[in-house]
C-alpha cells in the first residue's frame, strides 16, 4: 500500500522534472560541446605558452595567459599585408555578387518569356559541375590574358552570377506581388527602373543574405588563390598561414592566434546577422 | 520531307525576351567564359601534350591510356571514393539527428542551432589547422579524452590508417548546414498528420517510419547528390595536412599517399609536374564520374523517394 503510493509520487516526480525534452536536450548539449570543441581548442591554445601547449595532459584551460602569443603571431608572418589582401578580395566578391545575383534573377522571375524555365533549369545544373574539373583550362585561360598573380581570376566571374544566389534571389522575387510591377509601368517606368526603383529597395534582406555567404566564401577560399597568385605579398591569409609551419618546426600557438583573429570576424559577422544566416541556409528547402 | 518544328514566338514573347535579355546576359557570358568554354579547352587539352608553355602537341588517347596504367591514379580515386563513400552517409545522419532533437520542444533551440551551425561556416582551411592541433598524437585534446575512456593513442595524421577518417571527422562539422535545413523540412510536415496517425494507434517509431521520413526523402536526396559532388572534390584539407607540394611533402600526399585525393593528384599533375594534358584528362574523368554519380543516385531515388501528390 505505502509502496504503491511512493512509486506513484515517483511517478509523479518524474513525469514534472523530467519531460520528454530529457533525451534531445542531452543529445543536443552533447552534439554542440563536440561542435564547439575546434573553436574553444583554438582560442585556448592560441593563450597558452609553448611549454604549455606541449605538455600532456593538454589543459582545457590555459594556466596562465600568454596574450604576446597575439602579437608574436601577428609579426611572425606579414599578417596584415595577408589580412588586407583577403579583406580586398572580400570586398570586390561581395560587391560583384551584390549587383549581378539580383539583376540575373529578376530576368529569370519578373519577366516571363519562352524558355525561361527551362534555361534556369541549366542555372541549377551548373551547381553540380565539380570546380576542380574547370581548373587546369581556366589557369590557362587567365594565364593568356595575363591575369595570373592578380586578384581578377578571384573576383571577376563574381560579377557574372553564382547559381546559389540566383537561386536565392529568385525565390524572393518569385514571392513580391506582381501589382506592384504593374503599377511602375503603368506610371511608365522601363524594366529597368522597375528593377532599381521599385524592386531593389524591397530586396534588401534578400541581397544582405547574399553578400554575407559570398563574404564568407571568399573569406574562406583556398584553391582559387593557390592557383592563381605567385607572388607572396598578394596572398590572402588562406595562403599566407602556412607561413606558421616552417618544415619540422611548428608554432602551434600562434597559429591558433592567427587562426583565432581569422575566425572571429566570421563569428562576429554571424552573430550580428544570425537571422539572415539561417535565413539563406532554409531557402533551398522551400523547393523541397 | 518532315518539316522542322518552327519556333513561333508572338509579338508579346519576342518583347519578353528583348526586356529580359539584358537582365540575364551577365550569367550567359560568364556561363561560356567560365564554364563551358573551360570544359570544351579541357576537353581540347585532354588529347593534347601540353606543358602550361609553347604549343600543344596532339597525342591521341596518350594521356587517358597514361592514366589506366597509372597505379597512383586509381590509389587517388579509391581514397576519394573512400572518403566519399563514409564522409556523406554519416554527415546525412548526423544531420537528420540534429535535426529530428531540434525539432522537439526544447525552448532554446536558438541556441544549439546557433552552436551547430556556426562551424560550418568557419574557413575550412582555419578548421583543418585547428584539427592538427586536436588530432596530435603527443599533445592533442582528441587522443587525451579517448585514452580517458580507455582507448589506445591514435596516431590520426601519421597513420595511413587513420588519415582519411580524420578528414571524414573534419568534414562532419560542416553538418550544421544540412541539419537547418532537415530542421525547415519537418516543420513543414503537418501536425495533422501526426494526430490522425496517433489516433489511428501509430507509435512513435511507426509515425517516424512512415510520415517523417517519407516526408523528408527529396531533402535526402538533394543532401545525398550535393554532399556526393562536394565530396569528390576534397582537396583543401589534405594538401594543408600534407604541407603542400614541397619539401617532403613533393614525394607522397601523406603517409603511403593515404590523402592524395583526386583533386590533388589532378593539382600535382598540373602545377607541380607541368602536365596539363594529363590533368585535363583527370578533370574529364571526374566530370564523367560526377555526371554518373548523380544520375545513379537519381535512379536509385526512384524506390525510395516520396513525392507529395498535390
Amino acid at each position: 500500500m505505502q509502496r504503491r503510493f511512493a512509486r506513484r509520487r515517483w511517478g509523479r516526480f518524474f513525469n514534472r522534472t523530467l519531460p520528454d525534452s530529457l533525451g534531445p536536450r542531452l543529445v543536443l548539449i552533447a552534439m554542440c560541446a563536440l561542435f564547439l570543441l575546434p573553436f574553444w581548442s583554438m582560442a585556448t591554445a592560441a593563450l597558452k605558452t609553448t611549454q604549455e601547449l606541449s605538455t600532456f595532459p593538454p589543459t582545457f584551460f590555459p594556466r596562465s595567459f600568454a596574450w604576446e602569443n597575439f602579437s608574436r603571431a601577428v609579426n611572425y608572418i606579414p599578417f596584415g599585408t595577408f589580412f588586407l589582401n583577403s579583406v580586398y578580395l572580400t570586398f570586390w566578391i561581395a560587391l560583384g555578387a551584390a549587383i549581378s545575383n539580383p539583376l540575373i534573377a529578376y530576368g529569370f522571375s519578373r519577366v516571363k518569356w519562352p524558355g525561361r524555365d527551362i534555361l534556369f533549369g541549366f542555372v541549377l545544373a551548373t551547381i553540380f559541375i565539380p570546380f576542380p574539373v574547370l581548373i587546369v583550362a581556366l589557369f590557362d585561360i587567365f594565364a593568356k590574358l595575363h591575369w595570373i598573380d592578380t586578384f581578377l581570376p578571384m573576383i571577376v566571374p563574381a560579377f557574372f552570377g553564382n547559381p546559389f544566389f540566383i537561386f536565392l534571389m529568385r525565390q524572393f522575387f518569385l514571392g513580391l506581388p506582381n501589382e506592384i510591377s504593374e503599377a511602375a509601368r503603368i506610371d511608365g517606368a522601363n524594366e529597368f527602373q522597375i528593377f532599381l526603383y521599385v524592386i531593389m529597395p524591397l530586396a534588401r534582406p534578400a541581397v544582405a543574405v547574399v553578400v554575407i555567404f559570398a563574404a564568407v566564401a571568399a573569406w574562406g577560399e583556398f584553391l582559387a588563390p593557390l592557383l592563381y597568385l605567385q607572388d607572396e605579398t598578394k596572398y590572402p591569409l588562406s595562403i599566407g598561414l602556412q607561413f606558421y609551419r616552417q618544415e619540422h618546426d611548428v608554432s602551434y600557438n600562434l597559429l591558433m592566434a592567427a587562426s583565432t583573429l581569422i575566425v572571429l570576424p566570421v563569428v562576429a559577422l554571424f552573430i550580428a546577422f544570425q537571422r539572415f544566416f539561417i535565413e539563406g541556409v532554409t531557402v533551398g528547402s522551400v523547393k523541397g | 520531307m518532315i518539316a522542322a518544328p518552327r519556333f513561333h514566338l508572338s509579338k508579346a514573347d519576342r518583347r519578353n525576351l528583348r526586356t529580359a535579355a539584358p537582365f540575364i546576359l551577365p550569367w550567359v557570358i560568364g556561363f561560356f567564359a567560365f564554364t563551358l568554354y573551360p570544359i570544351g579547352y579541357s576537353l581540347y587539352l585532354s588529347f593534347n601534350s601540353y606543358s602550361g608553355f609553347g604549343d600543344a602537341t596532339p597525342v591521341g588517347l596518350a594521356n587517358y591510356q597514361h592514366l589506366v596504367s597509372d597505379p597512383l591514379f586509381w590509389k587517388s580515386l579509391y581514397n576519394t571514393l573512400y572518403y566519399t563513400g563514409l564522409a556523406v552517409p554519416i554527415g546525412l545522419v548526423i544531420a537528420i539527428v540534429l535535426a529530428l532533437m531540434m525539432n522537439q520542444r526544447v525552448r532554446e533551440v536558438a541556441i544549439y542551432r546557433a552552436a551547430v551551425y556556426l562551424p560550418s561556416i568557419l574557413p575550412l582551411f582555419a578548421l583543418t589547422f585547428i584539427f592538427i592541433v586536436l588530432l596530435n598524437p603527443r599533445f592533442g585534446i582528441v587522443n587525451y579524452l579517448l585514452t580517458l575512456v580507455g582507448v589506445p593513442t591514435i596516431n590520426w595524421l601519421g597513420d595511413p590508417r587513420w588519415t582519411k577518417i580524420s578528414i571524414v571527422l573534419l568534414a562532419q562539422l560542416g553538418a550544421g548546414g544540412p541539419a537547418l535545413i532537415f530542421l525547415a523540412a519537418l516543420r513543414a510536415v503537418p501536425s495533422e498528420l501526426y494526430e490522425s496517425a496517433s489516433i489511428d494507434g501509430a507509435g512513435p517509431l511507426r509515425r517516424f517510419r512512415h510520415i517523417t521520413i517519407p516526408l523528408i526523402t527529396p531533402v535526402i536526396l538533394y543532401d545525398l547528390i550535393y554532399g556526393t559532388i562536394l565530396g569528390v572534390q576534397i582537396f583543401t584539407p589534405a594538401y594543408i595536412l600534407v604541407g603542400g607540394t614541397s619539401g617532403s611533402a613533393a614525394y607522397t600526399a601523406g603517409p603511403d599517399n593515404s590523402l592524395l585525393f583526386y583533386v590533388f593528384y589532378l593539382y600535382k599533375n598540373a602545377f607541380q609536374y607541368s602536365d596539363m594534358g594529363v590533368a585535363s584528362a583527370m578533370a574529364w574523368v571526374l566530370f564523367v564520374i560526377s555526371v554518373l554519380l548523380a544520375l545513379a543516385i537519381m535512379r536509385w531515388s526512384r524506390y525510395w523517394v516520396h513525392y507529395e501528390v498535390s
